[in-house]
């Protein structure tokens, strides 16, 4: 099982992807995720301090579980209006 | 409630009738507009970019609470997506109210609220280049690190 990763904006520009993969593991959560979507792309580490996450269209906290087959949005500052 | 993130032109007069009501003595309409310049530099036009179904989402929830806190009748949020060009319109907000007083209090908030925590993302693009912009107001920039 996987949990998709989205990227938007800035960070879909520095990884070139819109959408990871990632391999489930048991015990998730939004920070352990994001640390190996960091792992596999480090030029997005600059982004971290200012991120958002967002999980199945709601946020939530870096301590939240991530269950198997969910969506994570990493969600740079956003600039709507 | 009408919510919308579209690429397609947004229609004052169709935001407008949506929050008409016999109880209504006040309906506050409010546009967001692209500005041909920012912070000095001149703009040529803006990309706009959201995570579509939770910016909808997360619309609906300020919106919501809007309508509780400024006891509001209906409101109308709708932000454009894609490329916009020097005077469109890309967000566009119309609330109608018993009295004056909460159409103007209840926009003014609507829009803070927007700025800070739905998930839409402008680029500038400019003669010799272009920047994704960090909203100041983002929950992101504010709360760094939680």
């Amino acid at each position: 099982m996987n949990v998709t990763v989205l990227l938007f904006a800035s960070l879909a520009d520095r990884a070139g992807t819109r959408r990871i993969e990632i391999g489930y593991e048991p015990g998730d959560t939004v920070r352990s995720v994001c640390e190996r979507v960091m792992e596999a792309h480090p030029a997005l580490l600059s982004f971290k301090p200012a991120l958002l996450y967002a999980l199945n269209e709601e946020y939530v906290r870096p301590g939240d579980p991530v269950p198997p087959g969910a969506t994570l949005a990493l969600i740079p500052p956003v600039s709507g209006g | 409630m009408l919510i919308r993130v579209t690429g397609d032109p947004l229609d004052p007069a169709e935001a407008i009738a949506s929050v008409g009501s016999p109880e209504a003595g006040a309906i506050g309409v409010f546009l967001g507009v692209v500005r041909n310049n920012n912070q000095g530099r001149a703009v040529d036009h803006l990309v706009y970019e959201a995570y579509d179904a939770m910016a909808e989402r997360v619309m609906r929830e300020i919106a919501e609470e809007a309508r509780e806190r400024f006891e509001l009748i209906g409101c109308a949020v709708l932000h454009r997506t894609g490329r916009l060009e020097i005077g469109e319109t890309s967000l566009l907000i119309a609330i109608s109210s018993g009295h004056r007083a909460a159409s103007f209090e209840g926009g003014h908030w609507l829009v803070n609220e927007i700025k800070k925590r739905v998930p839409v993302w402008k680029k500038e693009v400019w003669e010799d280049g272009e920047e994704w912009i960090e909203g100041p107001e983002s929950l992101g920039k504010t709360r760094a690190g939680m």
